[in-house]
């Protein structure tokens, strides 16, 4: 029987103690530099009481502007997911490492990476100044943002299909676009159908609010309101868009088994 | 069976009743997009216009201003410190409602439905009109942009949390119960082991997208180096824009490569 | 192997027989209504030894035994020990009934990422308060506990291994160790060597009967191996149809028995 001294039940996992104790300093570090303090805490209390009392009871009354601004970033949001779908479609083709030679993936892999590292806000300021007010910036805008994440999730998804069943339908005679309907698509489109119900969600999350800096769509009226300090218009438009984004998400859900 | 028999059987790939939901599926996109193309506002020479005007732009872009470096770059550790606080403050919140929320654990079907609503709701307000509210709560600064991360990222792990829970393994659970364990040792020896790697995952996953959101939290006043970019943007110096674009980029590139890390390790 | 070390529970005193002895009156169990899988059993369980329960899946033994430490709730009947009604209790009242009630499962039911260690002493967390559980600090007694349990079924050394790294055989060991933690007043295992093969049922059945013997509580196993049930048990419970139709010792189980209890000759030949 082993001494009593080599059975240690439980070993004391430094790296992970170490790691906590990390945490917590730099909350305590970060908390300072970012000026919380209880005072200000309690300040802002007193201002959120205030605050939730002018946004009840929601005024609806403006109805017809919030209603044709919804339905402008419904519409941006459709047209953004289908263009930046199709668009996605060449170019998750060319970053597939599987498919594609190193010279031709690499480069469109930065290019995804790129259309993917700024929030779609920023890019519709960009294209706002670019090519002025209105819905059309803020579709350029979604359609890189949906370019930036269908096509990389396009790509992987190319990446792991197994060639087996390319090679299978291949031996059998097809060409290259037959091989890619029977051998490809039938693998990847049930993740595809996902990726799309998910990337139009997004869509129109972002569609509601690429008004505020000037893409169209129900974001600048939400604004408008919010700085003249109409708190019960902003209540209602937000309670619309929370209602539009559920509703969303429920269509969302039955296309995922639709189409599974 | 003869073989008219089997000439007579047609393969059909789907159910008549699937068929139909996926053609109406397909109408109903063909129907949606071909609505909105015809009633969106655009004006058509806008659109011809764009590429020259982007163009135009990025030639103001070059070079960037090298001056405006060090104003970025507070602003960016700025930033980091709103996300990853933010994303604290999120699980910290979302760890019990995501309890709450996960049927092994809560059996309660009117509590999994609070949980549920308070996620839903979390999720479909943008973080930028979070900010707005923080905003018009506690004045201007990173603290709105801290909680506005925070109050966005809750419904997202908590969502994906209540889900792991849901897939643990039911034996160990049940024999917990049976040893007569209470719900906190059950939770702590039983559900945290299985979950533990998601957990962090999700986190993770969540940060990296708080990264992104945190960066334009300053337009609407809510700290981090959206304040900066704003400021650029209003005088029009393109050339300070370009720089703050590149950092966020740099920054955002570097984030990912720590996710991807720290992710192979935990798994 | 040489001499195992003694299998006993820190509580072996020798119980009179109604204290020790577990009792179930007219129990009865309908998942749904109009279809009893318990149809009025009755039983005065030993109050000692290996007790088997044997019969066809489907015919409520693992119903019966999940009732007895409440993880499923019966529709009617008592379920007598030690001065209490096991199947009235809730809250508080069933956790603290439930952990002097070890339970052995078919799949094991460790918890995969734990150590076995860990794993051991998941059968003190009815007994330990949340603090000492989270933070690992176990009282220093029920850690030798669990080394000597370690080794006396048969795994010296494998105290910081993790629980999906063992074999069945070990797995389950482990699961024994475990209800054995818990100090129990009886011990149940469903169906505990279903997964694995017939040489390390063998030695599983082995250790439960040790169990029985060093310990003096009664070990009550659901068993489909009816040779493995006449080789270990001292008392054999047949059932068929939700009903108990044999209760005796295993050498009075004859074919005729068998019959009752399973239908048809064709398996026996």
């Amino acid at each position: 029987m082993m001494s009593r001294d080599s059975r240690i039940a439980f070993a004391p996992n430094w790296p992970t103690r170490i790691g906590w104790l990390a945490l917590a300093v730099y909350v305590v570090y970060a908390g300072s530099q970012l000026g919380f303090s209880a005072d200000r805490f309690s300040t802002g209390l007193e201002h959120g009481h205030r605050f939730l009392a002018r946004m009840f009871p929601p005024n609806f009354s403006r109805w017809e502007l919030i209603a044709s601004g919804i339905a402008e970033s419904i519409q941006i949001a459709i047209i953004a997911t289908f263009f930046g779908i199709l668009l996605s479609l060449p170019v998750g083709l060319l970053a597939a490492r599987n498919l594609m030679p190193a010279w031709v993936s690499w480069p469109t892999r930065a290019f995804i990476a790129l259309c993917r590292s700024f929030h779609p806000i920023i890019v519709a300021i960009l294209f706002v100044k670019a090519i002025g007010f209105g819905a059309l910036a803020g579709v350029m805008a979604l359609i890189v943002a949906s370019i930036g994440f269908i096509s990389k999730l396009f790509a992987e998804a190319i990446e792991e299909i197994s060639l087996k069943q390319v090679e299978a339908v291949r031996a059998t005679g097809a060409g290259f676009l037959s091989t890619l309907i029977m051998g490809v698509q039938p693998q990847v489109l049930p993740r595809f159908i996902g990726f799309a119900t998910y990337q139009l969600d997004s869509n129109l999350r972002n569609s509601t609010m690429v008004g505020i800096v000037g893409g169209g769509g129900i974001g600048a009226s939400l604004f408008t309101a919010y700085q003249r300090f109409d708190f019960d218009v902003v209540l209602a438009i937000l309670i619309i868009i929370v209602s539009l984004i559920m509703i969303a998400e429920i269509v969302s859900g039955w296309a995922r088994r639709v189409f599974q | 069976m003869t073989v008219a028999d089997t000439l007579n059987r047609d393969w059909q790939r789907f159910t008549p009743l699937r068929r139909l939901s996926r053609f109406a599926f397909y109408l109903a996109t063909l129907a949606a997009l071909v609505t909105s193309l015809r009633t969106i506002d655009v004006i058509p020479e806008f659109l011809y216009d764009a590429p020259d005007q982007m163009v135009d732009l990025f030639v103001r872009m070059w070079p960037p201003d090298p001056a405006y470096i060090a104003p970025t770059v507070k602003g960016l550790i700025e930033t980091l410190h709103i996300a990853t606080l933010g994303t604290i403050i999120a699980i910290v919140l979302a760890l019990p409602i995501g309890l709450l929320a996960a049927r092994n654990v809560t059996p309660n079907p009117l509590l999994n439905l609070l949980a549920k609503f308070i996620f839903v709701t979390s999720r479909s307000i943008n973080s930028l009109v979070w900010a707005l509210l923080f905003v018009a709560v506690f004045g201007p600064g990173p603290l709105a942009g801290t909680l506005a991360i925070a109050f966005r990222s809750i419904g997202f792990t908590g969502k994906l949390f209540a889900e792991a829970l849901e897939e643990s393994n039911k034996g160990s659970i049940e024999a917990l119960t049976a040893c007569g364990a209470s719900k906190a040792s059950t939770f702590l020896f039983g559900y945290w082991p299985q979950v533990r790697p998601s957990f962090w995952s999700i986190a993770l996953f969540r940060w990296d997208i708080n990264i992104r959101e945190s960066a334009v939290l300053g337009i609407v006043g809510a700290g981090g180096v959206g304040v900066a970019l704003d400021t650029a943007l209003n005088l029009l110096y393109w050339d300070q824009v370009a720089v703050v674009l590149i950092a966020i980029f740099l920054v955002v590139i570097l984030a990912e490569i720590i996710v991807t890390a720290l992710r192979s390790r935990i798994l | 192997m040489n001499q195992p070390a003694k299998l006993a529970t820190a509580t072996a005193q020798p119980v009179g027989a109604d204290q020790g002895s577990l009792v179930i009156h007219r129990l009865r169990k309908e998942y749904r209504a109009g279809h009893p899988v318990l149809r009025e059993v009755t039983i005065d369980f030993p109050s000692a030894g290996v007790i088997a329960i044997i019969g066809p899946s489907g015919t409520g033994k693992s119903t019966l035994i999940r009732c007895i430490n409440g993880l499923v709730r019966p529709t009617a009947g008592e379920i007598l020990f030690r001065g209490q009604d096991l199947a009235k209790l809730t809250g508080g009242a069933l956790r603290q009934a439930r952990r002097r009630i070890g339970m052995v499962f078919q799949e094991y039911n460790l918890v995969e990422r734990l150590t076995v260690m860990e794993n051991i002493l998941c059968g003190r967390l009815g007994y330990v308060p949340v603090w000492r559980a989270w933070l690992r600090k176990f009282p220093q007694r029920d850690i030798d506990r669990a080394f000597d349990l370690l080794d006396s079924v048969g795994l010296p050394g494998f105290a910081a291994q993790r629980a999906d790294a063992l074999s069945g055989g070990q797995r389950q060991r482990v699961g024994i160790a475990r209800a054995i933690m818990q100090e129990p007043d009886i011990l149940l295992a469903d169906e505990p060597t279903s997964s694995l093969d017939p040489k390390t049922s063998v030695e599983i059945m082995e250790i439960l009967q040790r169990v029985a013997q060093d310990s003096g509580i009664p070990v009550i196993v659901n068993i489909h191996n009816v040779e493995l049930a006449r080789r270990f048990a001292s008392r054999i419970i047949g059932m068929t149809g939700g009903e108990v139709v044999y209760n005796g010792p295993p050498d009075g189980l004859t074919d005729a028995d068998l019959k009752k209890i399973y239908g048809g000759e064709n398996w026996m030949e």
